[in-house]
């Protein structure tokens, strides 16, 4: 592993390189701009950032953001903007920032993404624009590619250190909008509904907006603050958020509509339901869903142990089952709530792992031990019903899937059993199933997912859904540019009534 | 903001609460629970069931013991303040239906979501006789509001202070040699009162509802924290119950995952007393 870059040198060679470029008359040619290496993302040294919960990637200087939208070559066919779920114009934004001109370059961001500052740092871009970048394609390696978010994260970062304006309000059309759940999804049509004149109210079941955005992904990859302006924001152009509000439980969806006056229902409560691997002794003391361990460390602050209030297990080894984002978020908050080892076990490759390579890459850089094409068979307790370890079996892969993966095979006999005190279980979320259990008539398919059509209406007049709840378990920006899909027909719906 | 009403202390460290949350009021039903946080930043979120509620005053009762350190903040609030977080009602609803003569056994602090579902059994048509059952007297709630619903009443003291010697299983277990048997048991109360009260029931086939109290974060389904073993299957308590099926709970590892933080409790400064209770097997 190289050694690690500190902030000041990633800076001081970005700033001479940028001067030499800046001092040319002519333009750069395409062989000059794919020639500026790839600006790497300065972050907190690794055995610092292990025992504290601050942002990790702390965000390129402007210095970084200029020379990495140089790299862009202005494709006329931008195939990046395929990538992308919101079809952001990505070459135009990269434009305007290698100008230096930041204000246009967030400008054009906001045109087609609500959320800039989250997705430019959760979104899996080497799976959707990077990965068809024409730079990267002709370097041969997905890695040299444009680093979009993370000009997009700076651009978005430098808007709010500059105080971003609320998006402008039509007058009252008079019409009222229920919002259910206040992630990503909701957010999107909250702001999008809200911009027509709608009234729009959020109901969120915890004591805090911000949905997974705030219980999922720590603070370490996604500051809080951050969500909480996201929330500020919306708060400003007039969406009002009733926290503690469980729909099908606190009110029935459709009261919503017969008894409350709401003309539309967007749901979009995401899927929170933690899948477990249905294996012998998972039941134990000290065996946990990702979604729990997560939810303390964040939601609840347990890694705060000094003025939290809610505890969080205090495990010395512990075994991650997974390899998405989310396992990697839950073994790298075991490490900064001080395991002394933290084991990833995931059955299939390197290659096949859902997470962002740059989280894959932390993870390692933070002493993570990956168990590659390993998976659980059962959990070991003692007496007390505490864990004591995991018996994995050994896998190889076979043919590909239905999903174009491999098949990871079971090697028969390889069976092995490590130490551990805690598993916690990051192998994905099925569809919560409070508001289908208590509103009859609205379908769903055989995962429970909400169904939808291409408006994101439901089987309900005027109930709407998008994000995780209808895609199952995906991305920030699927739930973004679905919400934005539902809140256009919410919006053409309402016009036309 | 959910002000509490009125406050009245019941027993040593038993408090009743009626709190403003008319939203909770009008949609609960018996046996369903809510969830508190007293602080939104650093608060911890702790499930409650709903003993009662008023839907003209648009309030709900809680009754709570004293265990560790949100009920010692709780039971602190006065009437006029305010319980900054409050989220329900949650979990499903008790079955309620004309099954007959039902028997309804409530341990401790259990008598408190026992009563809002003998006032639902009641309600139905249902004989209801009600065990009831504490260490000594003076730890006995309810019992006034229990004899007005009941058609009987049996009072149980570990320690002979008022009403029978000795532990609810045995006036559930002369009930259960009747003929014809009672049609329902319910039997709320610690954990391992449930326990013995499903062993008690279990030669007789009377079939037993236990409500379960588990550790919970988010008490919609997210967190999987509350997770039992019933049968063969995991079900969630916040979703799938809080009532299940006592011939087929795991009450063992029900137990063993509810002392899950309990070293890190220790150091706190105010020790669990639910664990005093879960070992607590005279209760």
């Amino acid at each position: 592993m190289s050694a690690h870059r500190t902030p000041e040198q990633i800076q001081q060679d970005a700033a001479s390189r940028l001067e030499q470029i800046l001092q040319r008359e002519e333009p750069l040619k395409p062989k000059e701009r794919m020639a500026i290496p790839v600006q790497e993302m300065p972050s907190q040294d690794p055995q610092i950032r292990r025992a504290n919960m601050e942002e990790v990637a702390v965000g390129y200087f402007p210095e970084q953001a200029k020379l990495e939208s140089m790299r862009c070559l202005q494709c006329k066919t931008a195939p990046c903007i395929k990538g992308c779920p919101v079809g952001i114009d990505i070459p135009g934004f990269l434009a305007a920032a290698a100008e230096g001109n930041f204000q246009s370059a967030i400008a054009i961001i906001k045109q087609s993404s609500l959320l800039p500052q989250v997705c430019g740092r959760v979104c899996p871009q080497e799976t959707q624009c990077q990965e068809l970048c024409t730079v990267g394609k002709s370097l041969k390696d997905v890695n040299q590619a444009v680093s979009i978010g993370r000009v997009e994260r700076y651009v978005a970062d430098w808007e709010r250190e500059h105080g971003a304006q609320p998006p402008s309000v039509k007058p009252p059309s008079g019409r009222r909008v229920a919002v259910v759940g206040s992630g990503p999804a909701s957010i999107t049509v909250a702001a999008d509904v809200r911009r027509e004149g709608h009234d729009v109210t959020i109901f969120e079941a915890f004591h805090k907006p911000g949905g997974v955005l705030l219980y999922g992904i720590p603070e370490f990859r996604l500051p809080k603050a951050i969500v909480k302006k996201e929330i500020e924001s919306l708060q400003a152009m007039g969406v009002e958020i009733k926290t503690n509000f469980v729909i099908g439980r606190t009110r029935k969806l459709l009261d919503l509509m017969a008894k409350d006056g709401y003309d539309a229902i967007f749901i979009g409560t995401g899927a929170g339901l933690p899948k477990f691997m249905n294996i012998e002794g998972e039941n134990l003391v000290g065996v946990f869903s990702a979604n729990e361990y997560l939810t303390r460390s964040n939601l609840m602050r347990a890694y705060d142990r000094e003025r939290a209030e809610t505890p969080i297990f205090k495990s010395k080894k512990v075994a991650v089952l997974g390899g998405g984002n989310v396992a990697m978020d839950s073994a790298r908050t075991a490490v900064r709530l001080g395991a002394e080892e933290v084991h990833l076990v995931y059955r299939r490759t390197e290659v096949e792992m859902p997470a962002r390579v740059e989280e894959v890459g932390h993870a390692k850089e933070e002493g993570v031990i990956f168990h590659l094409l390993e998976n659980a068979k059962r959990i070991l307790g003692n007496e007390y019903g505490l864990v004591t370890g995991m018996e994995c079996v050994r896998y190889e892969l076979g043919e590909p899937d239905a999903s174009g993966r491999r098949r990871p095979v079971e090697i028969k006999g390889s069976e092995f059993v490590i130490e551990v005190d805690t598993v916690i279980v990051a192998i994905g979320n099925e569809s919560n199933p409070l508001i289908r259990q208590t509103t009859p008539g609205l379908d769903v398919n055989k995962w429970g997912n909400i169904t939808v059509n291409d408006d994101g209406r439901t089987s309900l007049p005027g109930v709407f859904a998008g994000g995780d709840i209808v895609l199952g378990a995906a991305t920030v920006i699927l739930a973004m540019g679905e919400g934005r899909r539902a809140a256009a027909s919410i919006n053409k719906m309402l016009a036309g009534k | 903001m959910h002000k509490i009403i009125l406050k009245k202390q019941l027993s040593a460290d038993v408090y009743m609460l009626k709190v403003y949350a008319p939203l909770i009021a009008e949609e609960r039903s018996p046996g369903q629970f809510i969830i508190l946080q007293l602080d939104s930043d650093f608060g911890e979120r702790i499930p409650l069931t709903i003993a009662d509620a008023d839907t003209e005053q648009g309030t709900i009762t809680l009754i709570f013991q004293v265990v560790g350190k949100t009920t010692i903040r709780l039971a602190a609030l006065n009437e006029g303040e305010v319980i900054a977080n409050l989220v329900g009602p949650l979990g499903k609803p008790t079955h309620i239906e004309k099954f007959g003569h039902v028997v309804c056994v409530g341990g401790g602090i259990g008598v408190a979501p026992l009563h809002s579902i003998v006032q639902g059994m009641k309600k139905a048509g249902n004989r209801i006789t009600v065990i009831m059952g504490a260490r000594n007297k003076e730890l006995l709630i309810l019992e006034d509001e229990m004899r007005a619903l009941a058609d009987e009443l049996i009072l149980c003291t570990d320690d002979g202070s008022y009403g029978r010697k000795g532990l609810v299983t045995a006036p559930l277990k002369e009930l259960c040699e009747q003929t014809p048997p009672p049609d329902l048991a319910v039997a709320i109360g610690p954990p391992i009162m449930m326990k013995f009260c499903a062993e008690t029931t279990r030669p007789y086939k009377v079939h037993t509802m236990v409500s379960l109290n588990t550790i919970m974060v988010d008490g919609t389904g997210m967190c999987g924290g509350c997770r039992v073993t019933v049968g063969d299957e995991t079900k969630f308590v916040c979703v799938d119950g809080p009532e299940f099926d006592g011939h087929l709970v795991d009450f063992d590892n029900m137990m063993q995952r509810l002392k899950s933080y309990k070293s890190q409790e220790q150091q706190a400064p105010h020790p669990c007393k639910l664990d005093q209770q879960i070992e607590n097997k005279n209760q």
